[in-house]
């Protein structure tokens, strides 16, 4: 196996720069308590009016009056970790997360669909350039031996484990990540390479450094193995776009939505899944409005989602200004794409009938598309029903004299002198114990203007009364 | 002159016909399942990538015993036919018994207001063997859309309508009027409308 690790030098930074309108201009991140407030990370327009890490603040203001002051977020920071490590699973199955400001990937098994080294690492760089992140390369057999590389030089490559050992030699111990203060220590000792580190009797090693020491040089060298916590795509999605200002209107919030959908898509064919329900939630200055989008399928295009989300955030009230946007997507299941024949001729705009059902759904309704059933119920109000969805068989109705084609929704009354019983009467009685109690004798009828009809009187009744429940059209 | 256009490919096209002359018609209809209908238009049957327009003294008066062999067999073939915005419910046991595969058979709910625009997303995703509606108003622009967008989405589109419309044009291919218990054609693309009512055998 061959680590590649990515070592991020100043991941906060680029956090807060690459998404900062001036980042040209002097930035610090500020963090410590509020009585003492000192620069965690500075940019180069800061750095070179002579800011540096670790400084006071009442210092850093003396030497430059004027710099952006962004606080430090240690929880910002790890969620861009996170977001990096799922970047780079899409060039490896195996990534680790477990080094402050350090991805490891495992390269070899990736060679053969990004190409040899040269053209995979020009691959990452030119990635994380577009994503904004300072960085250093480094390849190695072990993953600590990559990590400790990339700290050293930028860029180097070491393909062969029998070389590895002569080159980690040569290291400086302070440069070589070991745990706690050993390598500082070991310095002061007089010990300045890992060479002259290995030559030590390792008994005495142990008793002045502890274990941890011995079982970090053993899996340095490829002694030892090393097992790394792999990093796992979360089950979920969930991002927040903070909008900065107060936004009353429909259209400001289309961009910000784009952008979400955006994101969740990449996501999902990272994933190879697909999205079936998900909630739009707009935060206001207190509380929150929920937007729920269900589709009856999983689905994953970006556009689609995006008009989808769109028509049921048009059929929201904004009653309150909104300040923040945040998709979540908690069920992610797998997404299987529709066949399609591969010389089907389909006009410009085909839509195949579940998008063009959760298109119907987004603007008229959740529960405006369905279908219709029979039932074993002989009430005519209830020998039918709705379906929604896709995987219901549809029940063969129980023989019963001839049916109307339409049903009104509700009976109402027929006046009509010229009516004509044609056939009848048809004695439905049932329902008395579940409160829908219904006792009616049931007539096809002509009327007068010729249309045949289905109309009940009450059980029994001989005269009038009639009521028009359906038409034979 | 500007371009040379051979009569023949206006006929092949059907921009232009004989008067007259029974013209000799691909039979490319869709059937109607009442041979005496298909007999007498000039496709043997309804036509494809096209608007029919139904006009009825009211609903509930035998449209559908006219459409519901259509409905079945293109249910039955796999096909997916959208009803939109119906007056009533259909009745899924008598829908059924007619031969309608109901699992092929969609209903869309939509407001007046919605319901044109759900009928030409209907017509127009090519996602639908046929799609029915009942446009509210006279417009004949939405009737021209809805034209546009079944040919685009080559689906079968009825619109069922009140027939006191009968008197202004229309852009459907197909015109029916239902009076005295029988169908006239009142317009038929690609030939002369046939005289006189035509009788569905029940």
């Amino acid at each position: 196996m061959l680590w590649a690790c990515i070592l991020l030098p100043q991941l906060a930074l680029d956090a807060v720069l690459r998404r900062h309108p001036e980042p040209e201009a002097p930035l610090a991140l500020v963090g410590g308590p509020a009585q003492l407030r000192s620069l965690h990370a500075v940019n180069a327009a800061a750095a070179a009016a002579g800011l540096v890490p670790g400084m006071r603040l009442a210092a850093a203001h003396a030497l430059l009056p004027q710099f952006a002051m962004v606080d430090y977020d240690p929880a910002a920071e790890a969620r861009v970790h996170r977001f990096l490590a799922a970047w780079a699973y899409r060039h490896s199955s195996l990534v680790s997360a477990q080094w402050n400001s350090a991805i490891v990937l495992e390269a070899r098994a990736s060679f053969r669909l990004f190409g040899p080294w040269p053209r995979f690492e020009r691959r990452l760089r030119g990635e994380l350039e577009q994503l904004g992140f300072r960085h250093r390369i480094a390849l190695a057999p072990t993953p600590r031996a990559a990590r400790v590389l990339a700290g050293l030089r930028d860029g180097m490559a070491v393909m062969d484990a029998a070389a590895l050992p002569a080159l980690l030699d040569r290291v400086p111990v302070r440069r070589a990540v070991l745990p706690g203060d050993a390598g500082t220590r070991l310095q002061r000792m007089g010990i300045r390479t890992l060479g002259q580190l290995r030559a030590l009797p390792s008994d005495a090693l142990r008793r002045r450094f502890g274990q941890a020491l011995l079982e970090h040089l053993q899996k340095l060298y490829g002694e030892a193995d090393d097992p790394l916590e792999c990093y796992q795509p979360p089950e979920h999605f969930d991002e927040r776009v903070e909008l900065g200002y107060e936004v009353e209107t429909h259209t400001a919030l289309l961009f910000p939505l784009r952008r979400l959908v955006g994101d969740l898509c990449t996501y999902l064919s990272i994933r190879d899944g697909g999205v079936q329900r998900f909630v739009l939630r707009l935060e206001h200055e207190q509380g929150h409005t929920d937007v729920e989008v269900g589709l009856l399928a999983p689905e994953r295009s970006a556009s689609m989602l995006f008009e989808l989300a769109r028509g049921r955030l048009d059929r929201v009230e904004i009653e309150r200004p909104v300040v923040g946007m945040r998709l979540l997507a908690r069920h992610l299941p797998p997404f299987v794409p529709a066949m399609q024949d591969l010389f089907a001729q389909r006009a410009q705009q085909a839509l195949d009938w579940p998008q063009l059902r959760e298109r119907l759904r987004a603007r008229l309704g959740d529960e405006s598309v369905y279908r219709v059933a029979p039932q074993g119920d002989p009430r005519p109000e209830r020998a039918w029903c709705r379906v929604t969805g896709d995987e219901a068989k549809v029940p063969a109705a129980p023989p019963r004299p001839p049916r109307p084609t339409w049903l009104l929704p509700e009976p109402v009354p027929l006046h009509d002198p010229r009516l004509q019983v044609l056939s009848g009467p048809e004695r439905l009685e049932s329902g008395w114990w579940d409160g829908g109690d219904v006792r009616r004798d049931y007539y096809v009828v002509r009327t007068g203007r010729g249309q045949r009809a289905w109309a009940f009187r009450a059980a029994g009744a001989r005269e009038g009364g009639w009521m028009l429940h359906g038409w034979f059209a | 002159m500007a371009q040379v256009v051979a009569i023949d490919s206006l006929l092949a096209a059907r921009t232009l016909w004989h008067a007259g002359r029974s013209a000799r018609l691909p039979a490319d209809g869709e059937p109607s399942g009442h041979a005496a209908l298909d007999a007498r238009l000039p496709h043997g049957g309804w036509p494809r990538r096209a608007l029919t327009e139904l006009l009825l003294p009211a609903n509930g008066v035998g449209e559908l015993a006219l459409l519901l062999p259509t409905i079945a067999r293109m249910t039955a073939a796999g096909g997916t036919v959208v009803l939109v915005a119906p007056p009533f419910i259909p009745y899924a046991p008598a829908w059924q018994a007619a031969g309608v595969d109901l699992a092929g058979l969609h209903v869309v709910d939509a407001s007046p207001r919605d319901a044109l625009w759900a009928q030409e997303q209907c017509l127009r995703s090519g996602a639908c063997a046929a799609v029915l509606g009942w446009p509210p108003g006279g417009d004949d622009r939405a009737l021209r859309r809805l034209q546009v967008a079944a040919d685009s989405g080559d689906c079968c589109g009825f619109v069922l309508r009140d027939r006191r419309h009968a008197a202004n044009a229309s852009p459907a291919a197909l015109r029916l009027l239902l009076e005295d218990g029988g169908w006239r054609v009142l317009k038929c693309r690609g030939g002369q409308p046939p005289s006189g009512l035509v009788q569905l055998a029940h």
